[in-house]
């Protein structure tokens, strides 16, 4: 029976061509298993050939990471594989964005199943956890036979289109897939168990992690507030009439920029609230109640603030992602910074 | 610095200086008051606002609106 056509992806250092003097090594194939692929090749079993191993030195890769994606694909390809697998990783930063960046590039362009391994707290987990099977490791070579034993389980699975069950099941980095499944009791019943276990100090497990936060130190004070540029940003949705980048009343893909030069009062014949999911009546009657523009251009005529920037930028929270949110937030401030603003008061419905 | 009704969830996703705010559909005013008395409530949350930014902090505070 012809067996199954594995290629593997590992760099300079375990493909046994040298460390870090060789990190600029570029890509080369050799045939068979190298390396970490000897025990790739016992775990796989008799079913499965690893027919080639590519190396590459790591800083080759990510210093040339867009040269470097068709040179390997073309070699990968030219092996004609059934399944790619790259690393692991562990928690080697360069090493694990070359493995995960092959891998997007070999399930995309190939239509193969790809499969890496990485520790969890590793830049490539952070990358890559969305688009790839992520087999998690420990954070250094000492982990080598579980991390393929994870990395070949979820491959295999892949190839023969086996249900994957849940991360801590089949030990992958969690993919932020939400699953709808029945159960034997109520939400509520199931809620109460799980307060009743916290307040008895007995692990539980949340039915819906909350996504983790940055912490960020507190800026500076202002040491002269009449000296200062105010910005106003927010997120209750507020919009000139009529909504002309038709932000989205939930789940928002972007946030407006918008002018009150001139403007010394939000009316509700000039701006509305675009925003789903609060009754937007009131904010509608007087947009002033979100983002307090009459206020501010009042203390800027009696001299407690020098100005109130002329420019507002508006986004709706209802249901918006952290991670636009995170981003939308970059921006603003970074536009914020570049028109010499000193302080932003950010609103939230 | 950020005027947020829930202040817990302004705490989670990290804001240092924050102000609560009056209500969800209304953080800065309030449809029952008169004009006169929401732009002075206004005002107060805005004010308590500016206060914030020019105040030194070395972790999350809350100021309260007085």
């Amino acid at each position: 029976m012809e067996k199954i056509r594995v290629v593997h992806y590992i760099n300079q250092f375990f493909g046994g061509i040298g460390g870090e003097d060789k990190a600029g090594l570029e890509p080369l194939v050799r045939t068979g298993k190298v390396g970490p692929g000897i025990a790739l090749q016992n775990i796989l079993g008799e079913e499965y050939e690893i027919v080639a191993t590519i190396i590459c030195g790591d800083n080759y890769f990510v210093e040339n990471l867009e040269k470097v994606k068709p040179e390997l694909l073309k070699l990968i390809k030219d092996h004609n594989p059934q399944i790619f697998f790259a690393g692991p990783a562990f928690n080697a930063g360069r090493y694990g964005i070359a493995c995960g960046t092959i891998c997007e590039v070999v399930q995309k362009e190939l239509g193969i199943p790809v499969v890496t391994g990485v520790f969890s707290g590793s830049p490539a987990a952070e990358m890559f956890y969305r688009d790839l099977y992520l087999a998690a490791t420990a954070d250094s070579a000492r982990g080598m036979e579980e991390a393929v034993r994870r990395m070949v389980n979820l491959g295999v699975k892949l190839l023969k289109k086996l249900p994957i069950g849940d991360p801590e099941v089949e030990n992958y980095i969690p993919r932020g897939i939400r699953q709808n499944i029945f159960s034997e009791d109520l939400g509520a019943k199931r809620a109460v168990a799980m307060l009743v276990k916290k307040l008895a100090k007995e692990p539980f497990k949340t039915e819906y992690p909350m996504p983790s936060f940055d912490r960020v130190p507190p800026a500076h004070p202002l040491e002269s507030l009449s000296e200062a540029i105010v910005g106003l940003t927010g997120c209750g949705g507020i919009v000139p009439k009529g909504n002309p980048d038709r932000i989205e009343a939930s789940s928002a893909s972007k946030y407006g920029t918008y002018s009150i030069a001139g403007i010394s009062d939000l009316t509700g014949e000039r701006f509305e609230s675009a925003h789903g999911g609060y009754d937007t009546t009131y904010a509608n009657e007087d947009p002033d109640r979100v983002l307090p523009v009459d206020i501010l251009r009042d203390l800027e005529k009696e001299g407690k603030i020098k100005k109130l920037h002329d420019i507002f930028y508006s986004t709706v929270g209802n249901g918006t992602s952290v991670e636009n949110a995170r981003r939308y937030g970059q921006e603003i401030a970074q536009k914020f910074k570049d028109a010499a603003v000193n302080a932003a008061i950010v609103t939230s419905t | 610095m950020h005027i947020a009704t829930v202040v817990p969830i302004s705490q989670t996703v990290g804001a240092n200086r924050i102000v609560p705010a009056v209500a969800i559909p209304y953080p800065l005013g309030d449809p029952r008051l008169t004009k006169e008395e929401e732009y002075k409530l206004r005002r107060k949350i805005v004010e308590t606002a500016l206060k914030a930014v020019t105040t030194h902090i070395d972790t999350q505070t809350v100021f309260e609106v007085k």
